[in-house]
């Protein structure tokens, strides 16, 4: 699905290397979870994945499909079926959050050459994952992520996941702001999405979001670079030991 | 924001220049209707004054008012307070009267105006026609009608629904008509809001205004549809002087919506409108603008200069106005739509989108001038500044000595867009009683890269980001437009920016 070779990103502005070579295979239909201390660089890969700015690739490809992202925009890589689910949402005031899936949705479709969706079936679909995820009409109404809570603003972006129906789905610290029940709602309705096609990948710091979503890889990331990648025992490993023990193996 | 010492990033230059120059041909009105038209000799004089009044068969009186105003006008100054620049106006070095000269002999009737005008205005999207549903047919559920008058260049060249209104007794003609047919109202009233003698540019028009529309709506009466005026600029190196007066009697309600073009000119034109509202007791009239004039290219060539003064009177106690207006168009804008609320308990409301991208100059706000007991007043400005615009927030909130128990909501947000524009807000607030409270918020903020990084990782392009976000901002005042025009207006606040982030 996802194929990661040897990329190296620096910041635009500075001279800072951020990622050293980073290697990742993702195969259909699996769960890779990627955890790692503070500044090793997991948001700023989902962030260079997803085609964020102010980044610069300086060796390396990524490819969703056999096809290269890196020099797609955005939205290409978006309609291309890749899915960041944001760590910190954004606020958009004025803008209805079901204005913004319907536009969203409709923008998708049309950049993959598809007829857009009726307002009756959008209605009756984004009534229907709302409703799995706990998010009642008020909150479809209110602006995007406005006044939202945390686990308001996360059940969100899991509902845009659902709408987008997305083959790659990218989670940045999904579970950072949320208590267990929120965290709970939240794996359920990613849980819902697993089938033997999409594939996820989750950046996360703590073994508890990997209780309630199962990974089926662990990789370990520090300094750039992944440095070990197991199975789901790794992520155990690391919350016992922390990340000390692995760094000092790697040096 | 200062406008000169903003820091441009590297790189930025380059892209902006470009996405400015991919902007060029964005205006959707540019087009120019290729027709026969009869000109006044260029220039300003007592003559041209007299002629312009002789062409609309004007009685006596209109045209000593006229030559009054030509000769006050004389002895005016140009106003130069407001932060636009743009070249001295040559007013001799304009034509001051033209019309299509199948205009000559005034149509009767619908059917017999020029097809070619009919042609232009179906073009704009303006509906000159009510055969279908004169002659009974449903309008689509939905689908409310709307009266036009129709102004092209120096004349009306046809109003539609006029029997039907007629019947509730609601006049909607052309002000040169009015003045033929309804010669003791325009007489009680013209002036009467916006004196002859109070700008520079109203002076102006007073003295060689050619056209516009005039409504009346009787005690009692609510308007059975909503009216709207649609005007035209076509000729060159014409200014369009129009003049429009809405008097609203007791106790009853007009939608008015006003909408403008003009064709792409390298020359700047003219265009220098007053309109007048009046409500007595208990009247209402909601007056909406979209203003898309031509505003100029990139490089700040051509486009339509409008100074224009706009002033409601709530004469009547309880009456309530309410503008709304969206400025797209236009290279210089100079209005403030105001209200002098001078009935007890009587209503100010104003809401604003000024958007101004490239070269553009906008300086416009509202006045609201408390005179009365319990008045209330609200005013809430979007301004969007792109390219190298420059957007001006100007209003007065004056609360006079009896004017007690009054209240002001200013509301003032301004938004800019990219690293060379300028966003300005200048709001003067008088209070002369201890009663009365006046309420200031403002606001200046940047088109956030992280709201459109999201947006775009959802699947929608640049362009498709902003309008979002922009719409967003706006969102109060698109909701206080009457429908129709609000789905126009969220389109043009799209296109107007087009191209306005690098």
């Amino acid at each position: 699905m996802l194929n990661i070779k040897n990329l190296h990103v620096k910041l635009e502005e500075e001279d800072k290397q951020i990622l050293k070579g980073v290697n990742l295979f993702l195969e259909p239909g699996k769960v890779h979870a990627i955890m790692g201390p503070n500044g090793s660089g997991k948001s700023t890969l989902s962030y260079v994945l997803s085609g964020k700015g102010g980044y610069e690739v300086t060796d390396g490809s990524a490819q969703l499909e056999g096809v290269d992202i890196l020099d797609m925009e955005a939205e290409e890589r978006a309609a291309a079926g890749l899915f960041l689910a944001f760590q910190y949402p954004v606020e958009i005031p004025g803008v209805g959050n079901m204005t913004f899936l319907r536009t969203a949705v409709n923008a998708q479709r049309k950049l993959r050459g598809e007829e857009e969706m009726s307002a009756g079936e959008f209605l009756k679909v984004v009534r229907a994952k709302a409703k799995d995820l706990k998010i009642d009409a008020d909150m479809l109404k209110r602006p995007v992520n406005v006044g939202f809570s945390g686990g308001e603003k996360k059940r969100n972006e899991i509902l845009q996941m659902a709408m987008l129906e997305p083959k790659m789905c990218i989670l940045d610290e999904t579970d950072s702001g949320l208590d267990v029940d929120a965290m709970k709602l939240v794996a359920q309705g990613v849980n819902a999405l697993r089938d033997d096609k999409r594939t996820f990948l989750v950046i996360t710091h703590y073994q508890r979001l990997l209780d309630h979503i199962k990974p089926d890889v662990v990789h370990i990331m520090a300094n750039g670079r992944i440095i070990k990648t197991g199975g789901p025992e790794l992520a155990l490993e690391v919350e016992n030991n922390g990340y000390a023990d692995l760094l000092e193996e790697v040096a | 924001m200062a406008m000169d010492d903003i820091q441009v990033k590297d790189g930025v230059d380059a892209e902006t220049v470009e996405a400015v120059k991919a902007l060029s041909g964005t205006y959707k009105y540019g087009w120019n209707t290729e027709i026969e038209m009869e000109y006044a000799p260029k220039g300003l004089s007592e003559d041209i004054v007299r002629l312009i009044s002789s062409k609309n068969d004007e009685p006596e009186w209109m045209l000593d008012w006229r030559l009054a105003a030509y000769r006050r006008w004389l002895e005016l100054i140009e106003p130069d307070w407001a932060m636009v620049d743009y070249p001295t106006i040559d007013f001799q070095d304009q034509y001051y009267y033209a019309r299509p000269k199948s205009m000559e002999e005034k149509p009767k009737s619908l059917d017999e105006v020029d097809p070619k005008l009919l042609e232009t205005y179906k073009k704009l999207g303006i509906p000159l026609k009510e055969q279908a549903l004169l002659a009974g047919v449903e309008a689509p559920e939905g689908e409310r009608r709307v009266a036009v008058d129709a102004v092209f260049d120096s004349v009306s060249v046809g109003t539609t629904f006029k029997a039907e209104l007629r019947k509730a007794g609601v006049i909607f003609c052309s002000i040169s008509e009015a003045i033929r047919e309804h010669p003791e109202l325009v007489r009680k009233y013209l002036g009467s809001v916006v004196p002859v003698s109070d700008n520079y540019y109203a002076t102006l028009n007073s003295a060689v205004f050619s056209d516009g529309s005039f409504v009346y709506i009787p005690p009692g009466v609510r308007c059975p549809m909503e009216l709207s005026t649609y005007f035209r600029i076509n000729a060159e190196n014409t200014g369009q002087f129009e003049r429009t007066l809405i008097i609203a009697d007791k106790d009853s309600y007009v939608s008015y919506l006003e909408g403008c073009t003009a064709p792409q000119r390298d020359v700047a034109q003219l265009h220098a409108a007053v309109v007048e509202l009046v409500l007595l007791d208990d009247a209402e009239i909601k007056y909406s603008t979209v203003q898309n004039w031509f505003p100029g290219d990139e490089n700040g060539k051509g486009g339509i200069y409008n100074f224009v003064t706009k002033r409601a009177d709530c004469r009547g106690d309880r009456s309530k106005v309410m503008w709304t207006q969206v400025e797209t168009g236009s290279a210089v804008t100079w209005k403030y739509p105001s209200c002098v609320l001078r009935g007890d308990d009587s209503q100010g409301e104003f809401y604003s989108i000024a958007i101004a991208n490239n070269m553009q100059q906008a300086d416009t706000g509202t006045k609201m001038v408390h005179l009365g007991k319990n008045t209330k007043s609200r005013i809430v400005s979007k301004g969007i500044s792109a390219g190298k615009a420059q957007n001006t927030y100007r209003g007065l909130v004056s609360m006079h000595p009896k004017a007690k128990n009054s209240r002001n909501y200013t509301q003032c947000d301004s938004l800019l867009i990219g690293d060379k524009c300028g966003a300005h807000t200048v709001p003067y607030i008088e209070v002369k009683n201890n009663s009365s409270r006046v309420e200031h918020e403002a606001t200046t903020s940047k088109v956030d890269d992280d709201q459109l990084f999201y947006c775009r990782s959802r699947g929608m392009d640049e362009e498709e980001a902003v309008a979002l976000v922009v719409n967003g901002f706006c969102k109060e005042v698109l909701q206080a437009l009457p429908m129709e025009f609000a789905m126009e207006a969220q389109a043009l606040v799209a296109i107007s920016l087009e191209g306005s982030v690098g």
